[in-house]
This record gives C-alpha cells, sequence and structure tokens, in this order.
C-alpha cells in the first residue's frame, strides 16, 4: 500500500488535546496537500478528529481554522500556483480562503469510537495510560476491516507492551511529536524488533513531508525525550529539598527554577516547564516509568503531594499556562505554590534578598533568546561557562552540579542503551525542549 | 514651497509599533501633519485649498473621501476647496503637482499639499492584495503573491542576466547599507534605530523563491509604513501672506507628471523609460542639468528601482549604474548625495505619503532644516529634485527645486 493510499482515510484518537489537536492540523494540511494535486482529484481523503469531549470539538475547529490559515498565509507562493487553473481565485486572500476551507473540509468531527472504522491509518494521541489504550485499540481492532496501522504518540509506555498486549503484530510504532506538535521540529520514532517494515517506511516519509526532525529512540519507558525530563526535574526536586533546609519552599523552589533557566541558559525553569507539560502527565509519565523500569527513585512525593492537592498545571484552550506550582501573569511566574501552607508566596516579596544571595550572573551571560538563534552560539557559550566554571557563588554551585546531572542523565541514556548516541540524546533536547545547547557537553569538564 | 512636517512613519523597526495593540489611525496623521504646516503657515485663515495625496485608504482602512477630512485639521479649513488625488505610490506626488497648478492658474496663493497612508491595518500578505491595485488587475492573477516586489524582482532578473548578478546585488547592498545609514540621521525614519553591524552581510543574504522572490529579499525592499507627510506650495503673495521669509522655502523651478500605459508590460525591464522622459521634461523647464543637482530624492520601493533611476536619470549609462552605486556616489558624501534621509528603504515608505515626504526632505537640506542628516549644499549647485513613482514606472511626478537667494 502506498503513501497516498494511506492518508485517505486517517483518524486522529483524542484530536481536542493538546498533542492531537497539533497532530490533526498537521496532518489535514498534509492531507489537504495530497488532494490538491491534479491526479488526485477524484479520490476522497477523510480524516476523523475524535475526542471524547464534545466541548473540546468546537474548539478545536476554531483553532484549526486559525492555524491552517496562519499556514497558508506563509505559503501562499506556492498556493498561488496550486490553484493557477481556478480563475475566480485572484488575490492572495481569496486563495488563502480556499485553502482553509478544502483543508477543513477533509475533517469530520466526532464524537465516537466508530468513525475509526474505516481508517487505514490511526494517531492514538490519548491519555497516558496503557490499559485505556490497550483497551480502543483492541475496539478497533476488532471492528476495522481495513487491516489499519497506529501510531501512538505516548511518551511513555513501551511500544512492545501496547503490541502485545492489543495483538497489533508489528502494526504499531511510537510517533512521538513534542508540545506544541505544530511548532516543535522533533518526533522521536520508536520501533521494537516486530515492528512492520512498511509502517517504518511510511514513517520515515510522513515525518520528512512533515518537516520534522525523525529521530530514533529504544523502546525503553519514557523514551529519550521523558528519560531525561524526568530525571532532570526529580534532581531538581532533589535541589529543592537540599536548599528548604535553609530557605523557604517557595525560596528553594525559585531558586532551583532561576538557576535551570537563567543560569544554565534554558528557555525556561524546571518547574515552569513542569507545570507548561502538566503536573498530572508528569506524574503519569513517573508511575509508567518507575514500573515499567522497575525503578523505584522515579517517583516525587512532590508531585503527588501537589496532584493531591488539586495543583495540575497544563494550559487553557487558548495556550495561557494554568496554575501549577508557579503562578502565572501575563506569562510570567509570579508566585509559588507552597504545598504546607496551600497557598501562593508572591515572588517580589524575597526575589531581592533571594538574588544577591545566589549571586550575579557571570558578566558575558546572555538570555536563551539572544543565545540559541545566534550565530555565534558556540563561542558564546564556551566565553560564559568558562567564565562561570571558576565562580564560588551558590548560584554558581547550584548551577554546575545542575548542569553536571543533566549531563550524566544524558550520557547514562546512551549507556543503558535507550538512546543509540549521544548526538541523539542531544538533538532530542535541541529540538524537542528548544534547548540552546545539548546535555552531553564539554563546558564544564 | 515651505513649511514642511513629517510624521514618525510608524511600522516595524520603530519601538513604539507593536503589531498587537491598537495603532492611531488615519485621521492622526492627517491632524499631525496638517496642524504642524498650518501653525507654521501662521493659521488656517492663510490656507486657501487643501490636497490629500493618497493611495488606497479605501482598502487599508475602509475609508473614502479624504478631501473632507481637511477641516478636522483646523476649523478654519471648514467650507475651503479641498479634494484627494490618486496615483498609487505616485500620490503624494499628484498632490503637490496639484497645488502647484493651483498656484500657477493663480486660483490660490496658499494651498496645504498633504500625503498619507496607513498600511499596518493588515498582514503584508493581504497588504500585497491591496498595493497590486497599482499594477493592472488583469494581470494580478498571474502575479506573484506579493505582486510589486514580483514585479521589481522580474526587473533584477531581467538586469542580472544583462549585466551579471554579483556585482548587481552588492550594488543592491549598498545601496541598502546607504539607506540605513541616512535613515539614522533622522528621528522620523522608520530605521532611526536599527542597530545592524553588518549591512552589506544583511542585505547580501540569498533570495528565497518558496517563501518571497526570485531575484529579491526582503532587504531589498521598502517599508511598510504609516505616515503623513505636509507642505505648503505658495505663490510669493502666499509667502508674504503667511509672514514667511523667502530663505525658509524652495522655489520650484521645474515639474513633469505624466503617464505610460498601465495595461502595457515594460518595453525594456532593464529601464525606467517613464522616469528617465519625466526627469527629462523637469529638468529642461527649470534649464538645468543633473550635473547642478546638489541631492536627489528618488523612488526606491526596491533596491534595483533606486539603481534603475540611477541609470534612467543619466548619472551612469545602462549597465554602469552598480559601479556608480558601489564607488559610493550616490552615498551622502558621495558625488550626488541620494535619498539623504533614508528614502523608501530607510525612511519608509507610506505610499501615498512619500511622494510629498521627498519634497520636505529637499527643502529641509536647501534651507539647512536637516538637523544630523544634513549635508554641504554647494554654493554652484543650489538644487535638488524628487523623482515619485506610481506603480511599475506607470505615472512619475519629476520636480526641481531651487535654494532661494
Amino acid at each position: 500500500m502506498n503513501y497516498e493510499e494511506k492518508l485517505q482515510n486517517v483518524s486522529v484518537l483524542g484530536a481536542a488535546g493538546k498533542m492531537g489537536s497539533g497532530i490533526l492540523l498537521l496532518t489535514a494540511v498534509e492531507m489537504a496537500d495530497l488532494q490538491l494535486k491534479p491526479e488526485n482529484k477524484a479520490k476522497s481523503f477523510v480524516l476523523n478528529a475524535i475526542d471524547v469531549s464534545p466541548a473540546a470539538l468546537t474548539g478545536l475547529y476554531g483553532y484549526l481554522k486559525t492555524q491552517v490559515k496562519k499556514i497558508a498565509e506563509k505559503k501562499v507562493v506556492q498556493l498561488r500556483s496550486v490553484y493557477k487553473n481556478n480563475s475566480d481565485l485572484i488575490e492572495n486572500s481569496e486563495i488563502i480562503d480556499q485553502y482553509v476551507d478544502d483543508v477543513l473540509k477533509l475533517v469530520l468531527f466526532s464524537t465516537r469510537i466508530e468513525s475509526t472504522y474505516e481508517s487505514t491509518l490511526i494517531f492514538e494521541a490519548i491519555i497516558e495510560d496503557s490499559d485505556i489504550k490497550v483497551k480502543i485499540i483492541s475496539q478497533i481492532l476488532d471492528n476495522n476491516k481495513k487491516d489499519p496501522w497506529f501510531l501512538t504518540n505516548t511518551s511513555s509506555v513501551p511500544i512492545d507492551e501496547l503490541d502485545s498486549r492489543a495483538s497489533l503484530k508489528g502494526k504499531i510504532l511510537g510517533f512521538h511529536f513534542y508540545n506544541p506538535p505544530a511548532v516543535q521540529k522533533l518526533v522521536e520514532l520508536i520501533t521494537t524488533k516486530n515492528t512492520n517494515k512498511e509502517l517504518i517506511e511510511f514513517s520515515k516519509a510522513y515525518a520528512k513531508n512533515l518537516n520534522k526532525k525523525l529521530v530514533p529512540s529504544n523502546d525503553f519507558a519514557g523514551f529519550i525525550g521523558n528519560g531525561h525530563f524526568m530525571r532532570d526535574l526529580l534532581f531538581g526536586i532533589k535541589q529543592v529539598e537540599e536548599l528548604h533546609k535553609d530557605l523557604s519552599f517557595a525560596e528553594s523552589i525559585y531558586a532551583v527554577n532561576r538557576i535551570s533557566q537563567d543560569f544554565l541558559i534554558r528557555p525556561m525553569g524546571i518547574f515552569q516547564l513542569m507545570d507548561y507539560v502538566g503536573v498530572d502527565v508528569c506524574q503519569k509519565i513517573l508511575q509508567v516509568m518507575s514500573s515499567r523500569l522497575n525503578d523505584k527513585s522515579l517517583h516525587s512525593a512532590l508531585i503527588d503531594k501537589l496532584m493531591a492537592l488539586g495543583v495540575k498545571g497544563g494550559q487553557n484552550s487558548d495556550g495561557s499556562q494554568k496554575p501549577g506550582i508557579l503562578l502565572y501573569e501575563k506569562g510570567k511566574p509570579v508566585a509559588i505554590y507552597d504545598p504546607n501552607k496551600k497557598d501562593y508566596d508572591h515572588i517580589e516579596s524575597f526575589k531581592s534578598t533571594l538574588d544577591a544571595k545566589l549571586g550575579k550572573l557571570p558578566t558575558s551571560h546572555k538570555s536563551w533568546k539572544d543565545v540559541v538563534g545566534n550565530k555565534k552560539k558556540e563561542e558564546l557559550l564556551k566565553t560564559y561557562f568558562d567564565e562561570l566554571k571558576p565562580l564560588n557563588t551558590m548560584g554558581a554551585k547550584l548551577a554546575k552540579d545542575y548542569h553536571h546531572s543533566s549531563k550524566n542523565i544524558g550520557l547514562t541514556l546512551v549507556k543503558d542503551g535507550i538512546a543509540d548516541n549521544a548526538e541523539n540524546v542531544n538533538t532530542v533536547m535541541l529540538t524537542g525542549f528548544f534547548h540552546a545547547y545539548g546535555p552531553i557537553n564539554s563546558f564544564l569538564d | 514651497m515651505t513649511a514642511g512636517y513629517n510624521t514618525i512613519s510608524l511600522g516595524t523597526g520603530r519601538k513604539e509599533f507593536n503589531p498587537k495593540k491598537p495603532r492611531s489611525g488615519i485621521e492622526h496623521y492627517i491632524k499631525e501633519a496638517g496642524q504642524a504646516t498650518v501653525k507654521s503657515l501662521g493659521g488656517a485663515k492663510n490656507v486657501d485649498e487643501g490636497v490629500i495625496g493618497n493611495f488606497m485608504a479605501c482598502r487599508f482602512v475602509k475609508q473614502a473621501h479624504l478631501g473632507a477630512f481637511m477641516p478636522i485639521i483646523d476649523d478654519g479649513l471648514r467650507h475651503k476647496p479641498s479634494l484627494r488625488v490618486e496615483g498609487a505610490c505616485a500620490s503624494g506626488g499628484l498632490a503637490l503637482v496639484s497645488g502647484i497648478r493651483s498656484v500657477l492658474s493663480e486660483s490660490a496663493d496658499v494651498v496645504l499639499a498633504m500625503g498619507v497612508e496607513v498600511q499596518n491595518t493588515v498582514k503584508a500578505i493581504y497588504g500585497a492584495d491591496i498595493l497590486a491595485g497599482a499594477g493592472w488587475f488583469k494581470e494580478r492573477k498571474e502575479g506573484h503573491a506579493y505582486f510589486f516586489p514580483g514585479q521589481f524582482s522580474n526587473r533584477a532578473g531581467a538586469y542580472f542576466e544583462k549585466y551579471g548578478r554579483d556585482k548587481t546585488r552588492q550594488a543592491f547592498a549598498v545601496w541598502f547599507k546607504n539607506a540605513i545609514e541616512n535613515a539614522r540621521l533622522c528621528p522620523t525614519a522608520q530605521e532611526y534605530e536599527n542597530k545592524v553591524e553588518d549591512l552589506i552581510g544583511l542585505a547580501l543574504t540569498e533570495p528565497n523563491p518558496r517563501g518571497f522572490t526570485d531575484h529579491l529579499n526582503v532587504f531589498d525592499c521598502s517599508k511598510v509604513s504609516d505616515g503623513a507627510s505636509a507642505i505648503a506650495i505658495c505663490s510669493e503673495e502666499g509667502l508674504a501672506k503667511a509672514g514667511i521669509p523667502k530663505s525658509e522655502a524652495v522655489e520650484v523651478i521645474g515639474w513633469a507628471q505624466i503617464v505610460e500605459n498601465i495595461t502595457e508590460k515594460p518595453s525594456d525591464l532593464t529601464k525606467l523609460t517613464t522616469i528617465e522622459a519625466a526627469a527629462k521634461k523637469a529638468l529642461e523647464l527649470a534649464k538645468i542639468t543633473i550635473n547642478d543637482l546638489a541631492t536627489i530624492e528618488v523612488h526606491d520601493c526596491f533596491t534595483v528601482a533606486g539603481l534603475l533611476s540611477v541609470e534612467a536619470l543619466g548619472f551612469a549609462k545602462p549597465g554602469e549604474g552598480p559601479d556608480f552605486v558601489i564607488n559610493g556616489n550616490t552615498a551622502r558624501n558621495g558625488k550626488i548625495p541620494f535619498n539623504t534621509t533614508g528614502g523608501l528603504i530607510g525612511w519608509g515608505h507610506p505610499t501615498g505619503g512619500t511622494g510629498v515626504h521627498q519634497a520636505v526632505t529637499i527643502w529641509e537640506q536647501l534651507t539647512g532644516k536637516a538637523g544630523a542628516a544634513q549635508i554641504n549644499i554647494p554654493k554652484d549647485k543650489p538644487y535638488g529634485m524628487t523623482i515619485n513613482m506610481g506603480g511599475d514606472d506607470k505615472t512619475v511626478v519629476a520636480i526641481v527645486y531651487k535654494k532661494t537667494s
């Protein structure tokens, strides 16, 4: 079966979710581009957007419309040639509107699993729970006579586990997008020795057409991305526990969040990232990793406590950040949740004293934003870390410890065979987490 | 002409500009520029009529009938003649010509001439649709998504083919560098705060045909701008009435306003023949040659248009424009300083306002009011010139100015 035929009837499960909506968008655009080729004019293309929540599907329609329009605006130069034979479409605005229509009319919104029964390709982006995934995949397999392929967006559950539990016989692989899928370049590709070869070929072609960077990861719970992120987060929590002996809880969180952002030149601090991903999602991923890897250290009492208190983080449908361990105003953290007080402490109340305690940033410091796209990035980073290295301020010490831990996590991922090499670990952190440099580096050796 | 005024050229590059926040409407610009000029003239009682050059307010801000906005400048303009004129990006030039005609016909002694455009109401990709109205609509379908950049990219491509690419692109880069460096001297310029160090390197960015045009990059293009400019066109009696000494004014000694057939494609893509004809006519009327000019403002909506103007005006032979530019002749300290406040690429291009902005710049230079952007006006070259172009060399307004003695 060729690439195009596989994409004629597709379903996305969990289509209104954070990841599902992005996957739906990219797939809808890819399918529309196929359909708009003159040779495919007579063929029908269907994309089922399936989610349990009717309200979320309504929101999804709005999201798709806005995003497809943005995509159309960016590629109008090509679209003018796609529509060159349509004499009614003259101005860019007319061409853009037509393209939005052509993409949206492929998408059928549904709350019913039955909609997947004609699909040849199914993206799974539902809750990070192996039992529920297996149940739904099995139900589809029982009713779908098209011998469908499954691409799962799981970020933690081993593919082999889903394959064997749902009796998929290799017709599933991990195709793990990063949040938000429409922006982040990375897709982790997880295959097993049983994975269908044609499915692997298809996935590579699909990733290429979506202009994604494909990094292979071996089939261990958490894969490379969460394999690093979760351990990095746990290290941050450990640092907080240490600091909390002398500082208040909020101060400790602030210090580690700032160290992991400013001192290490990352796009956001580790606790902001936890909120961004969702405290609930982090808890689920840790549970899966801990049980599958049989490693009790992959657990955080703090995360469990936050969840018990209903502090979940995550985003609103407009992309704004919900309150998590940090409270946000206009996207910036302004207060920190103290589980003992069950309330937020304002950062302003201790910021200047604590910043003084942490010590100044090295003079050559530049923000992540100024470094990440800079042509002289390597040079800037080298100068910065050379300056950080001999410093003995509290902030510099914490930063160096954090940096070494992050590097060790990366090296262990290679040693344990989760990543084939250091480059794959670094690529995941660069393209999936938008870091300015990979964790496996020699800046502070 | 006297009492010139420019608002800032607002758009990307200015720190005041935030595309997500509400901005001033077209009324604000008309008022700011108009009131400044009226004040210099001693009040609206001294103004006999008004004229507003504007290209596409009817689409950018959904507003036509701009002539009737004159009284918002000053209540004293109520029940006085006022009209709006349009000739695409030469609309500002047409406002000047309209004023010159009124004064020459002795139907007015003082004309308030203004040009205005507000373009940041839509994204550039939709702005391209609107600006494409300066071409023939029957050619829109076949044209580039960015219609005018596409037209001038074709001109650049033809020039590359005939005279070589590398040196020509180098000349585009020098043109860009001069524009930005001049704009940095003019506080109202859109690129006033540009801090890029390697302007040549930036300008030499390879064009990206998938996202933009084949032969031009975004640095080859003028800015998307909101802004207005105003100037007064007066008879000698008008100047006296306003109490303005002659030394504060420049004399219009030659002008031409001509058109080419908009439904025909250019006969030679490497030449701007309408500009050539208009300049010739204006210079003949002024009885001077290009060698008498101390400075000139040309319509560099694209670097290639600047380069082709150098040749159309006769500063360099066909194919020799790149050398002329690369050797520094058009720089502010060169043989003939071009676009001393940045031109359309550096100062900005509020399309309908540009023609008037050019006149204000020449007036400032010839009367010593250009501030940090002031160049030396040699005693034996007391002349300046403006070339304002509408569409792809279809409407041209050329004006020659003389410093008053």
